[in-house]
């Protein structure tokens, strides 16, 4: 019933779930969301793999549940990455235009972003991502598509993202242990960044945080191109740790604690308030303070949109945002984030809703599937490329522009 | 004493007659409101300036600056420090010349608008250059007021710290403790206007009056410095028979001590006692007793003063500030300072810190510590001993649950695993 080139799958191996996304594209390129599989992740820290044997599990189970979900058989995902060791910086790459006319063809196009994207790395770095942002011809600045201009000098800004190569092939060997082909691997915050955002915010300037168990990603946008990327390795997890720690809890009960009566403020009302657990199985009655455990949690989160507003001063990028703060991920079901984000940004925040995609209602409102749905997205995107062939049309206007540019 | 006949700083010598050219600027509309109470108080010999963006009404023997450019078009800031800031720097001129000749700059302002916050880190940067000892009195804004205005005040402070020489904070909240609901707003200014104004009248009578116990010009500038906005400055007045008593009495419940608060919290201490000829040394005694009480861990310096105009009445002022960790290699230098003057001086207790700190954070500033020692040539006999005591704190090895077995988190220097309440030493109780 599905040509199987239609069946785009993203998968995310996160730090507290795994899930498995299942988009069809439709004959009129419509992205249409039609399977959902997840499960508790066991075997990952901080966004990396951690226990291959048990993160095999978890993989399997979301992949087998998004299989029956969408009746279909999944054969290749693309395979959302995050941890620590990602980078992102911007980089330029410069090409003289030979020709003779001056006349920036479609080579010369390559050619500069071949350059832009050969970049001095630690021999066990990988390019995962090299993105395009502007075109630069003898200096003027802000072009799209240069091809067909007139110029001695092509360069072009490309934001490249980074990782230690064995530490993203450890996801991509387990993915394979279980018979399913990785088509592209992905930043999960760009993932984020594209199920989330339109292009009018793309073009105004905006930030997307992704808070998830293990870690934080962010990308900004400014000019509808990626000015920006960061990672940081804490997330949701570090909140329940240091829940566990400062109120004497064990993680279990932390967590439990974070998700029942954790918000990002400190509010006047709980000053003094204490909460009684019951005793279950093993775990004794026990009081907690509930002024200490908001305000436990609304260091920590603070502290990480704090960490991000200085980097993003350092990159200068916080300037250009005037679209605002999205927020996704699991963090971002925390009463009073947005709140908290506004503070530390000082504009707007919202938490974000995967848009331009149509299917399951109630996995698209959910903060903390926008990854997956952005990995559906972007292997769309990519299917899109391939189905048209690759440049095929692009060549033929080059050829032809050149052509009767010579006659 | 001999001390008697010496004067207060070397400048005085030049100026006899006023020993201290003291000028006082009221920066911004919050400023000018202090300034108008500090007006209604007698201060001889101390020249008024304001300062603020708006023309407003001219009060008499106060000089008055227009902060003024073509942005502001007259309408003021409209809360935006940057604002207030650039136009300061394009009126540059006219306050080097007001700080000419200046020995101490006093700056009065509320933090958190744009005049305040914008202008008073230019003025004090200027007035420094000058060569004038800056102190600055900063009221901060009330917590209904919204945490923009309170970030603003924060940055303000932050770089008004950083080019003045010191800063006593008087955060608007506390006044909270002196009004009830029925308190109107227009008393509510006027109370914490009155508070400041008498802690600027303490600190003015510190300055310039001849003691019989001194406290130097340099000592007061070294506490000072060390402020690092937990700087807080009461004054009170009692009279009678028992007025040392009622005086400590006032001290421990006053607002701006945090109902002593601070003074549990203080680890060094500037008193000054100002009365008439009736002065007892059992009234001084008495006062300090009970300010050490509540302060074991402080360092104190003490000033005392007749002044004969005192008749029967005794004022005490008391600058309190909280240091941190890296300030003992100052207070140490100063202390020895005073010994060798003959003050009196207690010497501080070595008591459990008051707060937890965390221990990879506090052992790495420690060892950097030792290097970057601000004054190598001074010798202090008891330098080793607080940093033995740092050294047996209970170090608790904070365990990172979960993480412990994955790579750590490090960003800048942090550990990003370990709680954030306990690297910044915030605690629970």
């Amino acid at each position: 019933m599905f040509d199987p080139s239609s069946i785009i799958v993203g998968l995310e191996i996160g730090t507290s779930k795994v899930c498995a996304v299942v988009g069809e594209l439709s004959a009129d390129n419509a992205l249409n969301i039609v399977g959902l599989g997840q499960a508790r992740s066991r075997g990952v820290r901080k966004g990396e793999i951690a226990d291959p044997v048990l993160a095999e599990e978890d993989i399997r189970q979301a992949i087998v549940e998004a299989e029956q979900m969408a009746d279909v058989e999944i054969r290749s995902v693309y395979l959302g990455i995050s941890g620590g060791h990602l980078r992102g910086f911007n980089n330029r790459g410069v090409h003289p235009v030979v020709s003779a006319d001056r006349e920036i063809c479609e080579e010369d196009v390559q050619d500069v972003i071949k350059n832009a994207k050969a970049i001095n790395l630690p021999a066990q770095n990988h390019v995962v991502h090299a993105i395009r942002q502007h075109f630069l011809v003898d200096g003027q600045d802000g072009i799209t598509n240069p091809v067909g201009m007139l110029g001695a000098r092509v360069e072009v800004d490309v934001h490249v993202i980074h990782g230690n190569l064995n530490r993203m092939q450890n996801a991509i060997r387990t993915v394979k242990g279980l018979q399913l082909d990785v088509d592209d691997i992905v930043f999960n915050g760009l993932a984020a960044s594209l199920a989330i955002l339109t292009n009018e915010q793309k073009e105004l300037g905006s930030l997307v945080i992704d808070i998830g168990g293990g870690t934080t990603e962010y990308v900004v946008y400014t000019d509808g191109i990626i000015k920006h990327t960061g990672v940081l390795a804490v997330g949701g997890d570090h909140v329940s740790n240091d829940l566990a720690y400062g109120l004497k809890v064990p993680l279990s009960r932390a967590e439990q604690l974070k998700i029942e009566h954790g918000a990002a403020e400190l509010e006047e009302s709980v000053r003094g308030d204490v909460l009684t657990l019951a005793g279950q199985a093993g775990l004794p009655a026990k009081v907690v303070n509930l002024e200490h455990l908001r305000r436990i949690m609304s260091l920590r989160v603070d502290e990480i949109f704090q960490l991000i507003a200085n980097d993003l001063a350092q990159a200068d990028a916080l300037d250009y945002l005037r679209g605002g703060v999205f927020l996704s991920g699991g963090g971002a079901r925390i009463p009073g984030i947005a709140r908290l984000a506004e503070d530390a940004f000082r504009m707007p925040v919202s938490v974000g809703k995967a848009n331009s995609i149509s299917g399951l209602r109630s996995a698209l409102d959910q903060p903390e599937f926008a990854t997956p749905i952005g990995l559906v997205k972007f292997g769309s995107f990519q299917q899109r490329k391939r189905k048209l062939g690759p440049g095929l049309t692009q060549g033929i206007k080059s050829t032809l522009g050149s052509f009767f540019k010579r006659s | 004493m001999e001390l008697d006949s010496q004067p207060i700083a070397s400048t005085s010598e030049a100026v006899p007659t006023k020993r201290l050219v003291v000028k006082v600027f009221g920066v911004g509309s919050g400023g000018l409101k202090l300034l108008s109470a500090l007006k209604a108080r007698s201060l001889p010999g101390v020249e008024f300036i304001a300062v603020d963006t708006e023309l407003s009404a001219v009060m008499d023997g106060v000089t008055f600056v227009q902060v003024e450019n073509k942005l502001l078009r007259g309408l003021g800031t409209g809360g935006d420090p940057e604002r207030g800031r650039a136009a300061a720097e394009e009126v540059q001129s006219q306050f080097r010349s007001l700080c000419d000749g200046a020995n101490v700059v006093i700056l009065l302002s509320s933090f958190g608008g744009g005049a305040g916050s914008g202008i008073s880190p230019v003025l004090a940067r200027i007035a420094k250059e000058a060569g004038a000892l800056v102190l600055g009195f900063v009221a901060t804004p009330f917590d209904c007021e919204g945490k923009r205005r309170k970030a603003v005040a924060a940055e303000g402070l932050q770089e008004f710290k950083a080019v003045s020489d010191g800063v006593i904070c008087m955060p608007n909240q506390r006044v909270f403790k002196l009004i009830n609901q029925n308190t109107g707003l227009l008393e509510t200014f006027t109370r914490t206007n009155d508070l400041v104004a008498d802690a600027v009248v303490g600190l003015w009578r510190l300055l310039v009056q001849k003691g019989l116990m001194e406290i130097r010009f340099e000592e007061l500038a070294a506490v000072l410095r060390n402020a690092k906005g937990e700087g807080a400055c009461a004054s009170v007045e009692a009279s009678g028979s028992n007025r040392a008593a009622v005086a400590v009495e006032k001290l421990l419940a006053h607002p701006m001590l945090d109902a002593s608060e601070v003074l549990n919290e203080a680890d060094s201490l500037l008193v000054s006692l100002t009365a008439g000829a009736d002065l007892s040394m059992f009234e001084v005694s008495r006062v300090m007793d009970g300010l050490q009480e509540k302060c074991p861990r402080a360092q104190i310096m003490i000033g005392a003063a007749v002044d004969p105009s005192f008749l029967e009445r005794l004022a005490v002022t008391v600058i309190a500030h909280r240091k941190s960790a890296e300030d003992v290699e100052q207070s140490t230098y100063s202390s020895t300072r005073a010994d060798v003057q003959g003050q009196m001086l207690n010497e501080p207790e070595p008591t459990k810190p008051a707060r937890f700190v965390a221990p990879a954070s506090s052992s790495s500033s420690d060892l950097s510590k030792t290097d970057g020692r601000p004054k190598p040539g001074m010798k202090s006999p008891r330098k080793p001993a607080p940093r033995m005591r740092q050294g047996q704190l209970p170090l608790e090895i904070v365990s990172k649950g979960r993480f412990d077995k994955s790579e750590p988190t490090i960003h800048r220097g942090e550990d990003l695993d370990v709680p954030t309440y306990i690297r910044r030493g915030i605690s629970l109780n």
